[in-house]
């Protein structure tokens, strides 16, 4: 079964290189991978598709949490979602096809970026099912190119609980008002 | 008044408590050592970095306090992996230091440059680069802090040169924390509260329980609850390699260790066992055997401080998350004398232990290792702290010495590294000064990490060596005679093993050499009377097998043992 998993990890260098390498040295799969930052510019948001028996997704998630930087994970399949991928297609499209294509293209609520004489670059975002299909309609005409963004993915109705604040960071924010009700765990080391 | 950060570092590691510090200098660390120079750290001069980490992994296990490396970097760092891996895999709190070129040839291929913090990021619990002197504080009480806490693990610091150099306001920071990192993920105390009372009664409710105790409850100081666990109920007990001597081995209701070497009768009690109580241990392969065969008829109870072990290669009945020492003194207060019911249980386990005890052929005049170790054991009231390299010699320590006390079996169980047992005795030692530390170690072990007699030698450890030289890899050997035909194909050493006692004096060491079993006994007096360190060469049988066995790949009842 497919999985899209949220985790809110810190925005520091090498935390990529730490989740990714997570996965190469379990051996688990990814499927797709979207990194960003949040409103928060400390804190980035990895949304990561993967497949795999329960189990497995399981331990990806637990491992996952593992990690020092790690902030946060969420499963977000175990609810309603709302996820979004945006692709660019070039297809090969003449004269004499073009306005097929066109046809295909309005039909997705889809775009045109570019024109060239020989091809059509195209701009669509959507859930799967939606770009899935409509690149098995544009395929006869001859795909070019592709790239795809990875998917990214909010939980319909709750939001993931915002990450605790620094000090620091509270004194700044504490003006805009936001983040009410942060939990965090102060730990006090005395000797 | 200013201090530059290699200063601040060393001030660091004096307000963290640490006593000894392991290393090497080098380039890119040196500001570091020249700060050290004035401190009153003691430091530990090894000659290789892979024998600081053992070291320092060594008193990390004899002692429950963190171990401390210090190294320069490119190879200096590099030769610290294994070392980290194996505390890794074994959950040893370790901090280890690297120096690191400046922060502006990062990158460039500069001299003696490696990408430490990519290459150890695997093997390590957490690690950090510092860039800038401001963090440094912060980063070093981090890095104890999380080595020390949850699952313990080692952490690395990456110490770029400039930074080293750079100076600043030196600031303790009392506090610290770590919003994305929760060590005890059980403090939602209900959750745990109603486990334990489901855990409860499952054992109360239970014919034929067993508990399988390992490294994490010798991590967590659990010794007292669990012999007062096993005492009041009656459940027998049995330990991985890494929680012998979590309990008593003399004690009755133990089995002693279970898995592919384990005793018949602790592989039979998991086999047979309607309720498997899993405390701080982890489901390794050389543990449970064929894991689809693994106590087939078991309900499992689980604590652990990791979530992320349980239910990773069973399936758990009964996951309790946290601390082991306060889950099982909670769980203590709610079970009582399960003997009357488990009367069948018990007497079917005696019957176990007469058909099938641990034995050796006892014949013959050549000496064997079980003998060797069976008798330090016996000469050292099965009190020492034993460390051991990798390979029979290993699984012949966990089966002989007899272990009575938590902390005294040191030895890599995860990782198996050979090389590991000779530099974490020395560690062992320095940490527990007034006991008797004793390695047990393999002709082919030791010769990986023996260049550490000098440091022994120079800092006067006085740890007991006994190289056991059955002049072969003998696991290795043992494997291919088993498996592969008696091909014996590179497992051989004896034509090219160094003279075991010259070398010794070479390096200032006391060395004896056992050719006889009747020289047994008397070396052993004559090593533990010795002061300081000693080695002694025992040439043991050279084809000898470990048994009990359970052949890789099989079920953990599928006991091959000696004819
Ligand atoms: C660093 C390392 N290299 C290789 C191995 C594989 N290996 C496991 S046991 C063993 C033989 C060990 O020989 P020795 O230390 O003489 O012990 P013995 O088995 O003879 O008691 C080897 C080579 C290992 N565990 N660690």
């Amino acid at each position: 079964m497919k999985h899209t998993i949220s985790v809110l990890v810190e925005n520091h260098f090498g935390v990529l290189a730490r989740v990714v390498g997570l996965f190469s040295a379990r051996g688990f799969n990814i499927d797709s991978l979207a990194v960003g930052e949040t409103h928060d510019p400390t804190v980035s948001r990895m949304t990561i598709v993967v497949h795999g028996d329960d189990r497995i997704v399981e331990q990806i998630i637990k491992q996952l949490n593992k990690l020092i930087d790690v902030i946060k994970v969420e499963d977000l399949s175990q609810g309603e979602i709302i996820d979004r991928e945006l692709v660019l297609v070039k297809v090969k499209a003449d004269t004499a096809v073009r306005n097929e294509v066109m046809q295909i293209v309005n039909t997705f609520r889809a775009k045109i970026v570019d024109v060239n004489p020989e091809s059509l670059a195209i701009e669509v975002t959507g859930g799967e099912s939606k770009i899935d299909a409509m690149l098995e309609l544009l395929a006869p005409f001859q795909i070019l190119e592709t790239v795809r963004t990875g998917l990214i993915a909010l939980a319909r109705r709750k939001a993931l609980e915002a990450p605790p604040q620094y000090p620091q960071q509270k004194k700044d924010t504490q003006k805009a008002k936001t983040r009410a009700g942060a939990s965090g765990k102060r730990v006090n080391v005395t000797k | 008044m200013k201090l530059t950060g290699a200063q601040i570092l060393i001030k660091c590691l004096e307000k963290e408590g640490v006593e000894y510090v392991f290393g090497l200098p080098g380039g890119a660390i040196l500001p570091t050592f020249d700060a050290l120079y004035d401190s009153k750290l003691k430091f530990i001069l090894v000659r290789h970095e892979q024998g600081a980490t053992h070291m320092a992994d060594g008193y990390a296990r004899a002692t429950g306090r963190t171990g401390v490396c210090l190294v320069t970097s490119g190879p200096g760092a590099t030769n610290t992996v294994t070392g980290l891996a194996t505390a890794f895999m074994d959950s040893v709190p370790v901090v280890c230091i690297t120096g690191q070129v400046a922060t502006h040839a990062i990158g460039s291929d500069a001299f003696q440059e490696a990408d430490v913090v990519g290459i150890t990021r695997p093997v390590t619990k957490h690690n950090y680069l510092v860039k800038d002197v401001k963090d440094l504080a912060r980063i070093v009480r981090e890095a104890f802090y999380i080595a020390k806490t949850g699952r313990p693990g080692p952490v690395l610091i990456d110490f770029p040169v400039d930074v080293s150099r750079a100076e600043m306001e030196f600031e303790w920071p009392e506090n610290i924390y770590i919003r994305s990192y929760d060590p005890s993920p059980a403090d939602s105390t209900d959750l745990s509260k109603a486990q334990i009372e489901k855990a409860a009664k499952a054992i109360m409710e239970s014919k034929r329980p067993c508990l399988y105790v390992g490294g994490g409850a010798v991590v967590s100081g659990a010794h007292t609850e669990i012999l007062e666990l096993v005492e009041k109920t009656g459940i027998p007990i049995t330990t991985t390699v890494l929680g012998l001597g979590v309990f008593p081995e003399t004690h009755p209701s133990s089995l002693r260790m279970l898995g592919m070497h384990g005793t018949h009768y602790a592989n039979y009690s998991v086999q047979n066992s309607d309720l498997l109580i899993a405390v701080g241990a982890r489901f390794d392969d050389r543990v449970t055997g064929k894991i689809d065969k693994f106590a087939p008829h078991a309900k499992i109870i689980h604590a652990d401080i990791d979530p992320a072990s349980i239910s990773k290669v069973v399936k758990v009945h009964y996951p309790i998350i946290g601390d082991i020492k306060p889950i099982l003194k909670a769980l203590n207060g709610l079970v009582g004398d399960l003997r009357p019911q488990m009367k069948d249980w018990l007497a079917q386990i005696e019957a176990w232990k007469k058909k099938h005890p641990l034995k050796y052929d006892q014949s013959g005049d050549q000496i064997r290792q079980e003998y060797v170790i069976e008798k330090i054991g016996e000469l050292t009231k099965h009190k020492a702290v034993v460390t051991t390299g990798v390979g029979q010699h290993q699984m012949w320590t966990a089966q002989w010495y007899g272990f009575t006390k938590p902390r005294s079996m040191i030895t890599s169980g995860g990782l198996g590294t050979m090389g590991y047992g000779f530099p974490s005795s020395i560690g062992a030692k320095l940490g527990r000064p007034d006991e008797t530390v004793i390695c047990i170690d393999g002709d082919g072990s030791f010769q990986m990490t023996l260049c550490e007699l000098a440091t022994a030698a120079y800092y006067k450890v006085g740890v007991k060596v006994f190289i056991m030289d059955n002049a072969h890899h003998g696991m290795v050997r043992q494997w291919q005679e088993l498996f592969y035909r008696r091909r014996y194909s590179g497992c051989e050493l004896g034509p090219s093993n160094p003279n075991f006692t010259k070398v010794a004096e070479g390096f200032g060491i006391l060395a004896i050499r056992v050719e006889e079993k009747g020289q047994v006994i008397p070396a052993i007096e004559k090593a533990l009377a010795h002061e300081g360190p000693v080695l002694v060469h025992v040439l043991v049988a050279k084809e000898d097998n470990v048994y009990p066995m359970v052949p890789a790949g099989h079920a953990l009842d599928q006991v091959m043992d000696m004819a």
